[in-house]
């Protein structure tokens, strides 16, 4: 990739209250390439995403967004039930413009929601509203995909197809993907570059590869990592309950610091 | 008609058509508690105009925007004002402009008629400031339009697609503490909030669009006026509760249409 990236994050922390959300994060995203965020809850992913679509200033690294069209997926978004708002009129609303009926239709055909084009927006279940709000995302033909669990309450058979979607977005029509997700497998199968957050990025890099990496084990648990993971070894810091970082001896740490570890 | 019962009506309606949109914006972003605590902050503005010696609806114009940003300003931050700073505001608002009364013995108040509304006694002027006051807030309100409802809808989704979220909010509270200090002669301060909320909510029902319920809300309001005006005449009732009852009764009504789901 020669073209300056879709959005970088550089070396971003972000405080609220004096409590440290995230801690010298750097991140960047390409076109044609997805990259997930995965982390324990309170880790900041969404604070990540947020502050990459520039809804939250860093206090302190910079976020450079080069993309033209941003689609945003928010983790959750209720609409009062005392708006009147039909699907069709919230997906009209992601675009500039008039907009035809028939467009409305694909991008809803396209997520596997084209049932719901005349209900009320207040009346979807969680699992179509997430659908709806992806589709409204594609009718602005972003150059850049911003998804905060994208298939959060959506049906297992539908997430699959959802990651297919998203998939082909990148890898097809070279939209570049950053999204955070819990369903690690999914994540190992179908993403370019996985980055562990937990404040600061625990590690980062081809999901393969971080799947073998010692932090995410100790992230997630051989449990957890345990189906790709293939070989564990020792994890040179901990972390204590608040997430901040606790070195461990580094003499005997097994872990040598790599070209994509950012962390102390 | 008599030519008092023309220029209520007509400033009546002046109100109930810009607290239609308006008031849907106040239910559907729930700023309700906001419109209260600026309508409690109205009466220490009409103590300020009379202090300074300028009408005192000036007064509530200033002291209303002021506070307005003050509470935009609070919310930029990130941190929203809360229901019990707004309650601070309002009540402590309302107490000093009380005792700041109380001390200008020179000057004789008409409590009752700020309090409650006096749309009896609306002069020709009035009713015209009314009218081009709804005419103001009715044109910012459409220069905005797009964007209130999509900051309406979320503010986050509105903000990413590129609009300018900020500047609405702080147009969204100068409109309501504008539309306060125009209902302010018609049902007082203790009941403008009512003339937001309640033909907004009836709307709700007959509406499928944003758009619908706005226009709806405006034709409740109106209604309230009419119906309420006619029975403050016909019964010698006070005129602003007169018309807010006739609002509530057509809350109650829009409640019994059938099909709607809220």
């Amino acid at each position: 990739m020669t073209a300056a990236p879709l959005v970088r994050v550089a070396d971003v922390s972000v405080a609220f209250r004096g409590h440290t959300v995230l801690d010298g994060v750097n991140l960047i995203v390409d076109a044609g390439r997805i990259v997930t965020v995965v982390g324990p809850n309170g880790a900041g992913k969404s604070t990540l995403l947020r502050v990459a679509v520039g809804l939250l200033g860093p206090d302190r690294g910079t976020v450079a967004l080069g993309a033209k069209a941003v689609g945003y997926v928010p983790q959750k978004l209720a609409v009062e039930r005392i708006l009147p708002l039909s699907v069709r009129r919230f997906l009209a609303m992601a675009v500039q413009g008039p907009v035809g009926h028939r467009q409305l239709e694909d991008a809803l055909e396209t997520v596997g929601a084209g049932h719901v084009l005349g209900r009320q927006v207040a009346d979807l279940s969680g699992g179509e509203m997430q659908r709806v709000l992806l589709a409204r995302a594609l009718l602005r033909r972003p150059d850049l995909l911003v998804l905060d669990e994208p298939v959060g309450g959506v049906d297992m058979a539908g997430q699959a197809e959802l990651y297919d979607l998203i998939a082909a977005l990148a890898h097809r029509d070279g939209v570049g993907v950053l999204m955070v997700s819990h369903d690690l497998h999914v994540v190992m199968a179908a993403t370019d570059e996985v980055v562990c957050l937990n404040r600061h990025v625990c590690c980062a890099g081809h999901p393969e590869a971080v799947s073998r990496h010692p932090e995410y084990l100790a992230l997630f648990g051989p449990r957890v990592a345990g189906s790709l993971a293939i070989y564990t070894h020792a994890h040179d810091h901990g972390h204590l309950a608040d997430g901040s970082v606790l070195p461990l001896d580094p003499e005997s740490a097994g872990h040598r610091h790599g070209p994509e570890c950012r962390h102390g | 008609m008599d030519e008092f019962l023309m220029r209520a009506l007509l400033a009546g309606l002046g109100l109930a058509t810009v607290t239609g949109p308006l008031g849907c914006f106040v239910v559907w972003r729930r700023m309700a508690y906001f419109g209260d605590a600026l309508a409690h902050t109205a009466l220490l503005g009409i103590v300020v105009g009379l202090l300074f010696g300028v009408a005192p609806l000036w007064g509530v114009v200033v002291v209303c925007v002021i506070v307005a940003l003050m509470l935009g300003g609070m919310r930029r931050d990130g941190r929203l004002a809360s229901d019990s700073l707004l309650g601070i505001l309002a009540h402590g608002s309302l107490a000093l402009g009380l005792v700041l009364l109380s001390t200008m013995e020179r000057v004789r108040v008409d409590m009752m008629g700020w309090l409650f509304g006096d749309i009896l006694a609306v002069s020709w002027s009035d009713a015209i400031l009314v009218w081009v006051g709804a005419g103001f807030v009715l044109a910012l309100l459409a220069a905005h339009w797009r964007c209130l409802v999509a900051m309406a809808v979320d503010e986050d989704l509105a903000r990413v697609e590129g609009h300018n979220v900020g500047r609405a909010r702080i147009v969204l509270m100068l409109l309501v503490a504008l539309s306060v200090a125009v209902a302010m002669k018609v049902v007082g301060v203790m009941l403008i909030t009512a003339m937001l909320v309640i033909p907004a909510a009836s709307a709700r029902r007959v509406a499928r669009t944003p758009e619908q319920m706005a226009v709806a809300a405006s034709v409740a309001g109106g209604l309230a006026v009419i119906a309420g005006l006619a029975g403050s005449w016909r019964y010698d009732t006070p005129s602003g509760p007169s018309i807010v009852a006739a609002a509530v009764a057509l809350f109650v009504l829009s409640r019994l249409v059938p099909g709607g789901r809220s």
